[in-house]
C-alpha cells in the first residue's frame, strides 16, 4: 500500500533525503550543545579563566547558529518535500481518475472522490511531513542523548535507560486505546455534520412542516452523545501530561541523589556540577523525543485511513481499455445490438437491460419512449461503449464497439447526456468541447442547427457570455440546447440525445428535429423522449418497458397495435407541454 | 485577527468557557497553578542543591547525604503533588472545553432553526457548516491544549523573570531583551506563515471548486474524451496550490527551531556575560550566581517558546469563534404574529376552542381590548397590490393582486424567473413583502403567529427533501403524531404505497443521503404523501409533479385530487396537463400577472396562455 504511495514523491526525492540529513545534523548541534553548556560551566566559569570561556562561548555560538541554519533548512525542505509529494499525489490520483470508465465512476460516489483528493490528501501531506522531519530526528536525539549520557556517567545513564520503556510504552498504551475510541468519536463527529448538512439542504421543509424543535431535539441528542464519547477519548488522552512528568519527575530526583553522591564521594572526579546539569538536558531530550515519537504514531494512525481510501483509488482498474489493435475509423452510423443482455452490477443478475436485438441503418432517426427505469439511458450508453456489455455485443459500422479506439469511436458517437453539464467558462469555451479547434463560423452553425443562436445573440456578451458553474445562470432549455450544439460541433456519425429537449418547447423541439433532418441526413440520430411530439415522426420508435424492448414500429403502427405507446399517447392528449 | 473586534471576542469566548462551569475551571485554574509551581521549584532546585549541598558537601571529610535525602524526599512530595494536579487540570480542562464546545454547537444550531429563509439562500451550505468544522475545531484546539498552556507559561514566566531578578538586575536585563528578540522574530515569521496560509486557503478553495465540478460532470468528461484538457488545468491549480502550500508550511516549521537556538543562544551569552563579570569580579555576581542564572535562562526561555509556538492557534481560534459569535448574532426571523391557529367545534352555532382533535380550525384572535374573536379557518387567501424584490432596488413582483377563494385551485403558469415561487414564499412568509397587503381569512398575515401561518399550509418543493431515517419516518415527518396506519393511508393516496412496498424492508427501507436511493420521481411521491399526512387546510404544490412521467402522474392525480379537494390549492407547473382543471390559471410574466382566468377562457382568449398551450412558447 505505501509503496504504491512512494511512487509519487517522485522529484520530491532530494528534498526527503535532505531533510532528512538537516534533520539529522540539527539533531548533532542540538547533542553537542549541552556538552559545550556543561564545559562552560565547568572550565569557564569555576576554572574562571576568561580565555577558555571565550573560546567555548564563540564555539557555541558557532554552533548555536550551525543548528539553527540545518533547523531553517530541515523545516523548509520538509515544507517543499511534503507539498510536493501531496501535490504528485492529487495529479497522479486525478489521473487516475481521468481514466475512469462510467462503471468506474458510479463506484465512488462524486462526494466521496473529492473528499479524497482534498482532505485526505492533506492528511498525508501531514504525515509525510512528520515522517522525513520528526521521524529521523527523535530516534536520533533519542539514540544521541543517551550515548551522550553514557559518556558522562553509565551509571546515571542507566536510570534513564530504565525509564525510556516505561514513558515509550505507557504512551503507546494511550495512543494505543484512545485510537479505537477517536474512530467512534470521528464517525459521531461525522453523523453529527450530516445532520447539520440535512438541515440546511431541507431548511425549506423544516419551516414549512414548522419542525424546528423537532430538529433541535434531533440535533442536541447527537451532540450529547459526541460530547460523552469526546470526554472519554480525552480522558485517554489527558493521562499524557501527567505520566510524562511522572517519568521526568522520577528521573530528575534519583539523578539528583545518584548525581550528588558521586560528586561528592569521588571529589568531582567522577562527575562534575557542570555534566550534572548536562545529563539534566540530555534527559529532558529523550523525554521530549519521546513525545515527538506518539506524536508521530497518532498522525501515523489517522493517515493510515486516508491512505487506504487513496490507494483504494489508485487500484481502481478502469474496466474499460482500448484492445491491442484498435480500429480507428468508424465507417458509417448503423448500429447493431445482438442478443444484448446488461447489468450494473457485475457480481449480480440484476440486469438493467435484457435480450435485446436491434438493427438501426445509418442515417435513421430513431424514437425511444418509456417509462422511468425502462432501461431507455442503459440502451444507448452502451452504443459509445460507456459500459460494456455483460451478454452479446454492439455493433457500430458493422464492427464490435470492443475493436475500436475509444475516443475515435466517442468521437463518432455524440452523446447528449441526460444529467447535462455546463462548465465554468465562456459559451464558446463550453463548445469547443466539442471540436477544440472549431472556427467561429462553424460553432455558429451548429448553434443555428441547435435552435441556441437566436437567444445567445440576445445576450450582452453573445458568445462570450460567462456560464457559472452548473451553468446556473442560463434557463434549462437554453442549457439543453447548448448542450446539444457542444455535441454536434463533433460532426459524429451517430447523434443521441437522451432527454435533452425536455425543458424545450414543442415548437423549438421540432426546428430543432427539421434542421437534423435537412442538414445532417447522413448521421443516425436516436431520441430519448418524454413526449410523444418528439417521436412521432420517427422512422422507427422503440417503446421499452421493464428492461425490455416491448415493441418496435412507426407512430401510426405502435398507435394501432401497442398498448403502452397508446396509453403514454393518451396521457399527454389532455394538454401537451 | 483584527484588532476591533479582538477584545470583545476574547472576552465573549471566555465567557463560553466559563460560564456554564464556574467551579470547575477556577478548581482546574488552581490545579494549574500548583502544577506550575511544582514545576519551577523544581527547575531551580539544581542550584540549591549545587550550592547548599554539594559544594559544602565536597569540603567535608565524611560526608553525610541524611540531609539531602530528606530534602530530596521534600521535592518529590512537590512532585507527586504536581503530577496530580496536572492530572486533575488536564481532566478538568476537558470538561470545560467539551461542555464549552457543546453548547456553542448547540447555541448554533438553535439560533440557526430561527433565522429567516433569506439566510440560507443567500449562504453557501459549504460556508454554513464550516462553522460547524473548522471553527469548532480550531477552538476545541485552542481550549483544551493552547489554554491550559498559556496559563501554565505565564506563570511560569512571571515566577522565573522575578527570581532572577533577585539574582542579578543586568543578566536580567540581558534576558529581556532576547525576549525582544523572541517576539520580534515570532512576529516576523508568525506573520508570513499566516498570511501564506491564508492564500494557501484560496488556493485550496480554488482547486476544490475545479475538483468539485469537474469530479461532478465527469461522466461529460468522458463523453468528450476532454480528460486531457481537464488534466491541463487541474496541473495549473495545483502548481499554485504548491506554491502556497510551500511557503505557509515552511514558515510554520521553521518558527520552532529558531526559537530553540535563540534560547540556547541566550544560554551562551548570559554565560559570557554573566562568566566575564564574575571572573573580573567588578558587579556582585558571584560563580555560583551565573550558574543558577543559567539554569534560570532555561526555564525562561521554554514557556516563552511554547507560548510562541501558540499564537498562530490563538489567532485561528479567535477568528473562528468570531465567526461562530456572527452565526449566533444573525438576525433571527421576526414574528410578531399573536393570531394563533386552534382546533374547534361549533355548538349552538358558536366556535369553541377544544383539545379534541377536530380537524376543523379557526384563528384565534385577541384583540387590544382584550376579547378574543374566533375566525374559521377556509383558506381565502388574496394579495393586494404586492411589490416584493429580493434585493433592493429590484423588484421581482411589480403590483400584483389575487384572490383565492377557499377550496379553489389556483394555477401559476410563467418562465423561468417570472416570479410563481416568490408569491408561495410570501404567502408563508419565508420572506416579507415590500409593499401592499396580503390577507388570509380576512387577517392580515403579519398579525398571523408563523408557525401557525405555516401549519395552516401544506407545502411541496420540486427539490423534494428527505432525511435520513426509514420511509416511514419521512412520512410522518409531516405529522409527527400519525400513526403508521395514517402514513401508510397517505402513501396509498399519493400513489407511493406500489413502490415502497417494493423496497427492501417497505416501510421500514432506510433511506440515506437526501434518499439517493431514489429516483426523483419516487422521491416527489414520497413528498406528496408527508403533504397528506400532515392534512393542512390549504396546499402549495410547486412543481411537486415534474419528474413523475406522464403516465404517472395520471395515476397520482387521482390521489392529488382527493387530497386537493375541498382545500385551497397553490399549484406551480410547467407542465399544462397538471394545472389545466384549476379554477383559476394566473399567468405570470417578468413578475406582473398578465392573464387570468379558467383553462377554456384562457384559450378562447388566445394570448399568452394560448401560445403556451400551443407550444410557440418555451417553458422552463
Amino acid at each position: 500500500m505505501v509503496k504504491k504511495l512512494m511512487k509519487s514523491i517522485r522529484e520530491f526525492k532530494t528534498e526527503s533525503l535532505q531533510t532528512a540529513l538537516y534533520a539529522c545534523l540539527e539533531v548533532v548541534m542540538e547533542i553537542v550543545v549541552p556538552f559545550l553548556m556543561a564545559s562552560i560551566i565547568d572550565k569557564g566559569i569555576y576554572g574562571g579563566n576568561l580565555n577558555v570561556l571565550a573560546k567555548l562561548g564563540i564555539a557555541m555560538i558557532i554552533c548555536v547558529l550551525l543548528g539553527m541554519l540545518f533547523g531553517l533548512l530541515a523545516g523548509a525542505k520538509a515544507a517543499k518535500a511534503a507539498t510536493g509529494f501531496a501535490r504528485n499525489l492529487r495529479q497522479d490520483m486525478y489521473f487516475h481518475i481521468q481514466g475512469f470508465s462510467f462503471s468506474n465512476i458510479d463506484k465512488f460516489s462524486s462526494a466521496g472522490l473529492v473528499t479524497r483528493l482534498t482532505t485526505d490528501i492533506t492528511n498525508m501531506q501531514n504525515a509525510y511531513q512528520m515522517i522525513i522531519r520528526i521521524a529521523v530526528r527523535a530516534p536520533l536525539l533519542l539514540v544521541f542523548s543517551l550515548c551522550m549520557s553514557f559518556t558522562i556517567s553509565v551509571k546515571l545513564a542507566l536510570v534513564l535507560l530504565v525509564m525510556i520503556p516505561i514513558l515509550g510504552g505507557g504512551l503507546a498504551l494511550i495512543v494505543h486505546k484512545a485510537h479505537p475510541i477517536f474512530e467512534q468519536v470521528f464517525d459521531t463527529y461525522d453523523y453529527l455534520n450530516s445532520v447539520v448538512q440535512e438541515n440546511l439542504s431541507g431548511i425549506r421543509v423544516v419551516k414549512s412542516f414548522v419542525r424546528e424543535e423537532h430538529e433541535k431535539k434531533k440535533f442536541n441528542k447527537v451532540s450529547t452523545d459526541l460530547y460523552n464519547k469526546f470526554l472519554k477519548a480525552e480522558s485517554y488522552v489527558s493521562l499524557n501530561a501527567p505520566l510524562m512528568q511522572f517519568v521526568v519527575y522520577t528521573c530528575l530526583i534519583l539523578v539528583f541523589w545518584l548525581g550528588a553522591r558521586m560528586i561528592v564521594l569521588s571529589g568531582g572526579v567522577d562527575l562534575t556540577t557542570g555534566q550534572l546539569t548536562s545529563l539534566i538536558t540530555y534527559a529532558m531530550q529523550i523525554m521530549i523525543s519521546l513525545m515527538m515519537l506518539s506524536m508521530v504514531l497518532v498522525i501515523i494512525t489517522i493517515a493510515q485511513s486516508s491512505c487506504e481510501r487513496i490507494v483504494e483509488v489508485l487500484d481502481e482498474k478502469s474496466d474499460i481499455t482500448n484492445p491491442q489493435n484498435p480500429d480507428m475509423e468508424v465507417t458509417d452510423g448503423s448500429i447493431c445490438f445482438e442478443n444484448v443482455d446488461f447489468g450494473y452490477y457485475k457480481n449480480k443478475d440484476i440486469y438493467a437491460l435484457e435480450n435485446i436485438n436491434l438493427t438501426i441503418p445509418s442515417g435513421a432517426t430513431v424514437g425511444i419512449i418509456g417509462g422511468t427505469g425502462s432501461g431507455k439511458s442503459s440502451l444507448v450508453q452502451l452504443i459509445p461503449r460507456l459500459y460494456d456489455v455483460t451478454h452479446g455485443r454492439v455493433l457500430v459500422g458493422g464492427k464490435d464497439v470492443r475493436t475500436y479506439d475509444i475516443e475515435t469511436l466517442r468521437d463518432n458517437v455524440a452523446m447528449v447526456l441526460q444529467k447535462n453539464v455546463l462548465f465554468s467558462g465562456t459559451i464558446k469555451e463550453n463548445l469547443r468541447w466539442g471540436d477544440e479547434n472549431a472556427s467561429d463560423e462553424a460553432i455558429i452553425h451548429a448553434c443555428k442547427l441547435a435552435q441556441a443562436d437566436e437567444f445567445i445573440q440576445t445576450f450582452p456578451h453573445k458568445y462570450d457570455t460567462y456560464i457559472e458553474h452548473g451553468g446556473t445562470n442560463v434557463s434549462g432549455g437554453q442549457r439543453q440546447r447548448l448542450c446539444i450544439a457542444r455535441a454536434l460541433l463533433k460532426k459524429p456519425k451517430i447523434l443521441i440525445l437522451d432527454d435533452s429537449t425536455s425543458a424545450v418547447d414543442t415548437k423549438t423541439d421540432a426546428l430543432i428535429r427539421k434542421a437534423f433532418r435537412e442538414e445532417i441526413p447522413d448521421t443516425t440520430k436516436i431520441i430519448i423522449a418524454q413526449r410523444i411530439s418528439s417521436v412521432e415522426d420517427a422512422d422507427m420508435i422503440i417503446v421499452m418497458d421493464d428492461d425490455k424492448i416491448d415493441s418496435i414500429g412507426t407512430h401510426d403502427e405502435l398507435l394501432k397495435n401497442n398498448k403502452i405507446y397508446q396509453e403514454v399517447y393518451k396521457s399527454q392528449q389532455k394538454g401537451e407541454e | 485577527m483584527e484588532r476591533r473586534y479582538t477584545s470583545a471576542t476574547i472576552k465573549r469566548l471566555l465567557n463560553y468557557i466559563i460560564s456554564h462551569a464556574k467551579i470547575v475551571f477556577v478548581v482546574a485554574c488552581i490545579c494549574i497553578l500548583i502544577s506550575t509551581a511544582a514545576n519551577v521549584i523544581g527547575s531551580m532546585f539544581i542550584q540549591v542543591l549545587v550550592d547548599d549541598f554539594i559544594e559544602p558537601l565536597l569540603l567535608e571529610k565524611n560526608p553525610v547525604f541524611t540531609e539531602l535525602a530528606n530534602m530530596l524526599l521534600m521535592l518529590a512530595g512537590i512532585y507527586l503533588i504536581g503530577v496530580i494536579c496536572t492530572l486533575a487540570y488536564n481532566r478538568l480542562m476537558i470538561k470545560v472545553s467539551q461542555g464549552c464546545l457543546k453548547n456553542i454547537r448547540d447555541d448554533m444550531f438553535n439560533h440557526m432553526q430561527a433565522l429567516p429563509i433569506k439566510y440560507f439562500d443567500t449562504h453557501t451550505h459549504g460556508d454554513i457548516m464550516s462553522h460547524y468544522t473548522n471553527d469548532t475545531d480550531t477552538l476545541r484546539q485552542f481550549i483544551s491544549q493552547a489554554l491550559p498552556q498559556l496559563i501554565s507559561c505565564s506563570v511560569s514566566v512571571i515566577a522565573t523573570f522575578i527570581v532572577m531578578l533577585r539574582y542579578s538586575l543586568i543578566l536580567s536585563l540581558l534576558v529581556a531583551v532576547m525576549s525582544v528578540l523572541v517576539f520580534v522574530v515570532t512576529k516576523f515569521i508568525g506573520g508570513n506563515s499566516t498570511r501564506y496560509f491564508i492564500s494557501q486557503q484560496f488556493a485550496l478553495a480554488d482547486i476544490n471548486g475545479y475538483i468539485e465540478e469537474m469530479i461532478g460532470g465527469q461522466k461529460v468528461v468522458k463523453v468528450f474524451c476532454h480528460e486531457e484538457k481537464a488534466k491541463e488545468n487541474f496541473v495549473k491549480k495545483n502548481d499554485a496550490l504548491f506554491g502556497e502550500a510551500q511557503h505557509a508550511n515552511k514558515f510554520a516549521n521553521i518558527l520552532m527551531p529558531v526559537l530553540a537556538q535563540i534560547g540556547n543562544l541566550q544560554y551562551v551569552l548570559v554565560a559570557m556575560i554573566g562568566g566575564y563579570l564574575a571572573i573580573s569580579g567588578s558587579e556582585n555576581i558571584t560563580t555560583g550566581v551565573v550558574v543558577a542564572f543559567l539554569t534560570l535562562s532555561k526555564s525562561f526561555s521554554m514557556p516563552i517558546q511554547q507560548i510562541s509556538q501558540q499564537v498562530s492557534m490563538v489567532a485561528m481560534a479567535l477568528a473562528g469563534a468570531q465567526r461562530i459569535f456572527n452565526l449566533i448574532d444573525e438576525e433571527v426571523e421576526t414574528d410578531n404574529g399573536y393570531v394563533t391557529l386552534v382546533e374547534v367545534k361549533e355548538e349552538n352555532g358558536q366556535i369553541i376552542e377544544t383539545n379534541e382533535h377536530t380537524r376543523n380550525y379557526a384563528w384565534k384572535h385577541p384583540h387590544g381590548d382584550g376579547t378574543l374573536t374566533y375566525t374559521k379557518l377556509q383558506g381565502d387567501v388574496r394579495m393586494f397590490d404586492v411589490d416584493f424584490g429580493y434585493e433592493e432596488n429590484k423588484l421581482v413582483l411589480k403590483n400584483v393582486t389575487l384572490y383565492a377563494e377557499p377550496g379553489q385551485k389556483v394555477a401559476f403558469v410563467g418562465a423561468t424567473g417570472a416570479g410563481k415561487t416568490t408569491i408561495t414564499n410570501l404567502i408563508n412568509r419565508f420572506y416579507d413583502i415590500d409593499d401592499g397587503k396580503i390577507r388570509y381569512d380576512g387577517i392580515n398575515i403579519n398579525k398571523i403567529k408563523k408557525a401557525d401561518l405555516r401549519k395552516s399550509l401544506g407545502i411541496v418543493l420540486q427539490d423534494t427533501y428527505l432525511f435520513t431515517g426509514t420511509v416511514m419516518d419521512n412520512i410522518r415527518y409531516g405529522r409527527l403524531d400519525a400513526t403508521d396506519e395514517e402514513c401508510i393511508a397517505a402513501a396509498k393516496l399519493a400513489n407511493a404505497h406500489g413502490f415502497i412496498t417494493h423496497l427492501s424492508d417497505g416501510y421500514n427501507t432506510m433511506l440515506t443521503g437526501a434518499g439517493a436511493g431514489l429516483s426523483q420521481g419516487q422521491r416527489q411521491l414520497l413528498a406528496i404523501a408527508r403533504a397528506a399526512v400532515a392534512d393542512p387546510p390549504a396546499m402549495i404544490l410547486d412543481e411537486a409533479t415534474s419528474s413523475i412521467d406522464t403516465r404517472t402522474e395520471k395515476l397520482v392525480q387521482n390521489g392529488m385530487d382527493s387530497l386537493m379537494h375541498g382545500r385551497t390549492t397553490f399549484v406551480i407547473a410547467h407542465r399544462l396537463s397538471t394545472i389545466q382543471n384549476s379554477d383559476v390559471i394566473m399567468v405570470l410574466d417578468h413578475g406582473q400577472i398578465i392573464e387570468r382566468g379558467d383553462h377554456d377562457s384562457l384559450i378562447a382568449k388566445k394570448g399568452t396562455y394560448y401560445q403556451l398551450y400551443t407550444g410557440a412558447f418555451e417553458l422552463e
